[in-house]
C-alpha cells in the first residue's frame, strides 16, 4: 500500500492540513486543485478575519467554536513562521439598541465559555474614544482585542509555498472526478489528468466538498453556496477605522463588517445570500446586494467615503453545510476518507487548528508516522519594494535594475517582483495580483495588465495573447490582431 | 544618497510634458529634467495610431504617433534631461524654492531636490466598477486604452464580438478599431441622450460601419466565469435609472469601458495640493500653478482634455510660468478671485484669476445645445456660440485688465 495522502481543495483548510502532514516522516502529501493557482476557492474572496471566537454556539456547533478559538491562537504563530501579513487590531461589535446591548451580554458570556480572553464591554464613550469615526447612535460595544486581519490570498499562497519546500506535490488545473473504493476502503482519486493512488483521501474541496464525498459514497450533507459581496474603496478614502467594527449579529449572519485591509484599503461587506446548491460558481455581484451593504455599513460610521470612491467590487460563496457546523472527521467507512468540509466562517480563523485536529483523528485511525528530522516551519516572502526604505531601495536596485522598474504604477510594484512571483509558481494574471497585488489599486490593472502579461509571456515562453487571467478560457485575447483578417482578401 | 537638484522638474512625458520641457529650455531655464514612467516618450499618443492630432497647431492631420515623434525630437535637440522607465513615487514639499521627488528607475533610485515643477501625468480612465457594472469578473472586460494599447502596441486581438459602454470619442475611435480588425462590435452604449463624441466620430467611426449607437441605454451586467459571455443592456428612464422591464443580453466575448478619464493627481494631493472635485484635478491659478507654490499643473493632470492642442499649451504656459518663477522667486501676492461655475457649465479652468495677465479659460457645457450664450455678467460679457457639446472643451480668453477691474467672476452658459 502506498504511503501517500491525497488532499482534494488547495484552499486554506486544504493546504493548512498538508501543511501539517508534511512534517510527517514517510508520508506523501500531494493536493489536487482544479482552478490555475491555489486558494481561489472561498479562500480568496472572504473578510480575512481571525475571529475571536465568541460568535459559535458551542453545543449547536462545537466544532465551529472550538477550531476558532483555538486557530485564532494557532495563527499568532503560523503567521509569523510564514510571513503572512497580519494586524492584530481587535474587533467591536457594536449596539445600538437595548436588544443589541443584550445579545452583547449573551456574546460575552459564550466568548467565556469558549475560552475566549480579554473581552470587555466598552460603553459609548469609551468607543468613540477608541474609533471617533463609529456612528453616534452607538450605546455599547464588545471588544475582543484578540481578533485580527489578514491578507487571506497572501496565507493560501505562503502555506502553498511552505508546503511545497516540505516535499508537498500540488498539482493545479487538476480535477478530482471519482473517489476510488475497493472493499471498504480508499485506494486514490480519478483526475482530469489521471489516477492517483492514496491510501487517505482528505476531502477539503470547499463547496463541492458534497459532491467528493458523494464520489466516496458519503451522504449525508449537502453544501449550499452563502453568497457574501464587498466593496474596496481607494487607499486614500477614509476615514478607516483601526479595528474591525462589526453589528451586532443577528441569527442569520455575523453582518456587514466595517473593516481597514492589511494592505490599507477601507472595505464593506459582506451580506449573505443562499443560493441553489448548484450555483457553486456564481460569484456574481448584484446592485441590490451592494446596495444593501452600503445601507447596512452607514449605520456603523458616521460618514462612508464618497461612492466614486470605491475601486472594486466582488463577491465569494461560503460553503454552507446542511448541519451547519464544520464536518472534521475520519471515516470508517470508506476506510482512508477522511473529511474537512462545510467551512464557512469561521473557516478561515479554524483552518490551523482543523488541520491539528485532522492530525489528531488520523492518529487515532491508524495513522504512525513519525515527526521529521528536518521540517521547515519558516516561508520567507517575496521582496516588497515599495516596503523598503530609500537606502535599501537603492542597494536593491543596484544589484538588480528589474526591481526599479515599476509594472504597476497605483500599488508599486516592479518587474523583480513579478518574476520573483512567477518563479513561486504565477502562471496568470490574477496569480501575479494575489501574490504582488499588482492591478489591485485604483485602475484595477488598466495600466499594468499588458506589461505583466508581457513578462509572463517572456518567463513561460508562451505568445501574449495567450497568456490567461484565470487559467485555460480566460486568455487575454484570442489571437494576435490579425488573426480575424487571415485568408481575407483585403486588397479590395 | 545623492540628491540631484534641479530647476525644473517635468513628471509625465506626454504631449503636455514634452511641451513644457521643450518651451522651458527654449526660454533658458538650465536644469530641466524630465520624468517618465513609461519605456518610450509620448503619453498615450504612441497607442493612437488614429488620425485627429495637431491640425490645429501645425495644419496638418497627424497620427498619436506622428505627433509623438514630433514632440521627441523637440525635446531632444534640447538640453533636456530625460529619465523613461522613471516613476515618480513621492512628491514633496519642502519649502517655497525646493520641492522633493522620489523617483524609481532600472538604473537607480533617485532623490530629486526641484525650484520648479511642472506637473503632467496624464489621466486614467474610470473602470467597470467606477461605471457600477455588475455582475462576474472574466476575462474580456478592458478599458479603451487598454484596447488600443493591446492591439496597437502589443498586437493581440482582444476578443471576436464587442459591445463597448460609453460612445465619448475613445469610445467611437476603439469602436472603428476593433470593427477594422474584423471584430463584430454589436453595440455602442450611451448613457445619455446624445452621443459623447463629437458628431464627425459618429459618422466616421459608427455610421461609416453599421455599427449601433445605443442612446438612453447603461450595460448594467456583465455574464460568464472564465471569459465574457454576454452583458446585460437596458434603456433608462429620464433619471438615468435602468427600466427592468427592458433589460435585454447581448452575447459578446468583449466589453470595453469608455466611461471618462480621471485626472492622476495622487502624487500632488500627496504632497498637499488642494483638489477641485469638479475637475478631479488641481485647482489651479492664472499661472497654471497650483495651491503648492512653484509647482505647476498641465494637460489630462489638469483638466481632460479633448484636445491634445490644449494639453500642449498648458505645457508650455506652465512652463513659461516655471520660468519666471525661477527668474522672479515666485509671484507677487494679490487679491485672487475663485471663478464661480455658473449655470450650464461643469467646471472652469484656472480656478483663480488676478490679472496679471491674460488668461485662456477652459469650460465643458453640462449637456448640447444649440445657439448658447457665454455669459460673465460682471463683465458685461456675452459670447454666441452656435453649437456646444460637452465633448468639446470651450474656450475663452479674458483680457487681464478686465479682469483686474472686476470684484467677482461668474461664468455660465444659457
Ligand atoms: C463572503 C465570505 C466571508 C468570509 N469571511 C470569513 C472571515 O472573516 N473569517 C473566517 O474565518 N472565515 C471567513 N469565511 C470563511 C472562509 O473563507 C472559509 O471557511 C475558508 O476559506 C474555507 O476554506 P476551504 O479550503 O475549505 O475552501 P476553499 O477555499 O473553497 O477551497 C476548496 C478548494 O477545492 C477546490 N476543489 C473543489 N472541487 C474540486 C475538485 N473536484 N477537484 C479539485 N479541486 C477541487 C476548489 O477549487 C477550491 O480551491 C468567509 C467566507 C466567505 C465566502
Ligand atoms: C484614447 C484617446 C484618444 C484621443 N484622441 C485624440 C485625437 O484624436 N485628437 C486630439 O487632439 N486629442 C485626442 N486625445 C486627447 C489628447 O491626446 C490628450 O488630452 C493628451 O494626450 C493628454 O496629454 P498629457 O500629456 O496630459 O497626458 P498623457 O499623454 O497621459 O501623458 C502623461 C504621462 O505621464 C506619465 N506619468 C504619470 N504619472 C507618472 C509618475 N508618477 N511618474 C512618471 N511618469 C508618470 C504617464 O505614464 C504618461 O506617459 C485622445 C485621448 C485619448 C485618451
Amino acid at each position: 500500500m502506498l504511503d501517500r495522502v491525497v488532499v482534494v481543495g488547495a484552499g486554506v483548510v486544504g493546504l493548512s492540513i498538508a501543511r501539517v502532514l508534511s512534517a510527517l516522516e514517510g508520508l506523501e502529501v500531494v493536493v489536487v486543485e482544479k482552478e490555475a493557482d491555489v486558494g481561489w476557492g472561498a479562500s480568496k474572496a472572504n473578510t480575512g478575519i481571525i475571529h475571536s471566537g465568541y460568535d459559535d454556539d458551542p453545543v449547536k456547533y462545537p466544532n465551529r467554536a472550538r477550531l476558532a478559538v483555538k486557530g485564532n491562537r494557532l495563527w499568532t504563530t503560523w503567521a509569523e513562521q510564514l510571513s503572512i501579513p497580519v494586524d492584530w487590531c481587535g474587533s467591536l461589535v457594536l449596539a445600538r439598541s437595548s436588544e443589541d446591548r443584550r445579545v452583547l451580554r449573551e456574546l460575552l458570556a459564550r466568548g467565556i465559555r469558549n475560552g475566549v480572553p480579554a473581552l470587555r464591554i466598552l460603553d459609548g464613550e469609551e468607543v468613540r474614544a477608541l474609533e471617533p469615526m463609529v456612528s453616534e447612535d452607538v450605546v455599547e460595544a464588545l471588544w475582543s482585542p484578540t481578533a485580527g486581519v489578514l491578507s487571506p490570498y497572501e496565507a493560501t499562497v505562503a502555506l502553498a509555498e511552505n508546503c511545497v519546500e516540505n516535499g508537498v506535490k500540488i498539482l493545479t488545473e487538476t480535477l478530482v472526478k471519482g473517489v476510488r473504493v475497493k472493499d471498504g476502503s480508499v485506494e486514490g482519486v480519478e483526475t482530469s489528468r489521471g489516477f492517483i493512488g492514496a491510501r487517505w483521501v482528505v476531502n477539503a474541496a470547499g463547496l463541492y466538498a458534497d459532491e467528493i464525498a458523494r464520489m466516496a459514497g458519503v451522504s449525508d450533507y449537502t453544501i449550499t453556496p452563502r453568497r457574501g459581496e464587498y466593496l474596496v474603496f481607494d487607499k486614500d478614502a477614509g476615514p478607516k477605522p483601526s479595528r474591525i467594527l462589526f453589528p451586532t449579529p443577528t441569527p442569520v449572519s455575523k453582518g456587514v463588517v466595517v473593516e481597514t485591509t492589511v494592505a490599507g484599503n477601507l472595505m464593506i461587506g459582506p451580506n449573505a445570500v443562499d443560493l441553489p446548491r448548484d450555483a457553486k460558481e456564481e460569484t456574481y455581484t448584484t446592485k441590490e446586494g451592494l446596495a444593501y451593504v452600503w445601507r447596512e455599513a452607514s449605520k456603523l460610521v458616521k460618514k462612508l467615503p464618497g461612492k466614486r470612491e470605491v475601486i472594486r467590487v466582488f463577491s465569494g460563496l461560503r460553503p454552507q453545510p446542511s448541519g451547519g457546523d464544520f464536518i472534521v472527521r475520519v471515516l470508517e467507512e470508506p476506510e482512508g476518507f477522511v473529511e474537512a468540509a462545510g467551512m464557512r466562517s469561521p473557516g478561515l480563523a479554524a483552518a490551523p487548528a482543523v488541520a491539528l485536529e485532522i492530525l489528531r483523528l488520523m492518529r487515532l485511525n491508524g495513522l504512525d508516522h513519525g515527526f521529521k528530522k528536518r521540517w521547515k516551519a519558516e516561508r520567507r516572502a517575496g521582496l516588497r519594494i515599495m516596503g523598503l526604505g530609500w537606502d535599501m531601495l537603492e542597494k536593491t536596485v543596484s544589484r538588480n535594475p528589474s526591481y526599479g522598474r515599476v509594472v504597476c504604477w497605483c500599488e508599486g510594484v516592479t518587474e523583480g517582483e513579478v518574476v520573483d512571483a512567477i518563479r513561486r509558481g504565477a502562471k496568470t494574471i490574477d496569480g501575479v495580483k494575489f501574490r504582488t497585488r499588482a492591478g489591485m489599486g485604483r485602475c484595477q490593472g488598466a495600466f499594468c495588465r499588458l506589461r505583466i502579461a508581457a513578462i509572463l509571456a517572456r518567463e513561460l515562453g508562451k505568445p501574449i495573447w495567450s497568456i490567461t487571467v484565470k487559467g485555460t478560457g480566460s486568455e487575454l485575447g484570442v489571437g494576435d490582431v490579425k488573426s480575424l483578417l487571415e485568408g481575407e482578401d483585403v486588397a479590395d | 544618497m545623492p540628491t540631484r537638484r534641479v530647476d525644473l522638474l517635468v513628471v509625465g512625458g506626454g504631449p503636455a510634458g514634452l511641451a513644457a520641457a521643450a518651451r522651458a529650455s527654449e526660454l533658458g531655464v538650465r536644469r530641466v529634467v524630465l520624468v517618465d514612467e513609461r519605456r518610450w516618450l509620448g503619453g498615450i499618443l504612441p497607442q493612437c495610431i488614429h488620425p485627429g492630432f495637431g491640425l490645429h497647431r501645425y495644419g496638418r492631420d497627424m497620427t498619436g504617433c506622428e505627433l509623438a515623434e514630433k514632440l521627441i525630437d523637440r525635446v531632444s535637440s534640447l538640453d533636456v534631461d530625460v529619465y523613461t522607465e522613471a516613476h515618480t513615487v513621492r512628491m514633496g514639499y519642502e519649502s517655497y524654492l525646493s520641492k522633493t521627488a522620489e523617483v524609481l528607475t532600472p538604473r537607480g533610485a533617485f532623490r530629486f531636490r526641484a525650484k520648479t515643477v511642472v506637473y503632467a501625468a496624464g489621466a486614467r480612465e474610470r473602470t467597470c466598477f467606477e461605471a457600477g457594472i455588475v455582475g462576474s469578473r472574466p476575462a474580456g472586460v478592458y478599458t479603451a486604452g487598454e484596447v488600443q494599447e493591446m492591439m496597437d502596441v502589443w498586437g493581440i486581438l482582444p476578443g471576436r464580438e464587442a459591445v463597448v459602454a460609453g460612445s465619448g470619442d475613445v469610445g467611437l475611435i476603439v469602436a472603428r478599431r476593433l470593427t477594422l480588425e474584423g471584430v463584430k462590435v454589436k453595440a455602442v452604449v450611451e448613457l445619455m441622450p446624445y452621443p459623447g463624441g463629437l458628431l464627425r466620430n459618429v459618422v466616421q467611426c459608427l455610421e461609416d460601419y453599421q455599427i449601433p449607437l445605443l442612446l438612453s441605454h447603461v450595460v448594467l451586467a456583465v455574464e460568464g466565469s472564465k471569459r465574457v459571455e454576454s452583458v446585460l443592456v437596458a434603456e433608462v428612464d429620464e433619471n438615468l435609472r435602468a427600466r427592468e422591464e427592458t433589460v435585454k443580453r447581448i452575447p459578446c466575448d468583449l466589453l470595453v469601458i469608455a466611461v471618462g478619464l480621471i485626472p492622476r493627481v495622487e502624487l500632488l494631493a500627496g504632497a498637499g495640493a488642494m483638489i477641485d472635485p469638479k475637475t478631479g484635478g488641481p485647482v489651479v491659478n492664472e499661472f497654471l500653478e497650483t495651491s503648492l507654490p512653484g509647482v505647476f499643473a498641465a494637460g489630462n493632470a489638469l483638466v481632460i482634455n479633448d484636445l491634445v492642442e490644449h494639453a500642449m499649451e498648458q505645457g508650455e504656459l506652465a512652463a513659461e510660468s516655471a520660468y519666471r518663477f525661477i527668474e522672479d522667486g515666485g509671484f507677487r501676492s494679490a487679491s485672487w478671485k475663485r471663478v464661480r461655475v455658473g449655470d450650464g457649465l461643469r467646471f472652469v479652468v484656472p480656478q483663480l484669476l488676478a490679472g496679471f495677465r491674460d488668461v485662456k479659460l477652459y469650460l465643458r457645457a453640462s449637456s448640447p445645445s444649440e445657439n448658447a450664450r457665454l455669459l460673465i455678467p460682471e463683465l458685461g460679457k456675452s459670447v454666441r456660440l452656435r453649437s456646444v457639446r460637452p465633448a468639446e472643451m470651450i474656450t475663452l480668453t479674458l483680457k487681464a485688465e478686465d479682469v483686474l477691474k472686476a470684484e467677482r467672476l461668474t461664468v455660465k452658459l444659457v
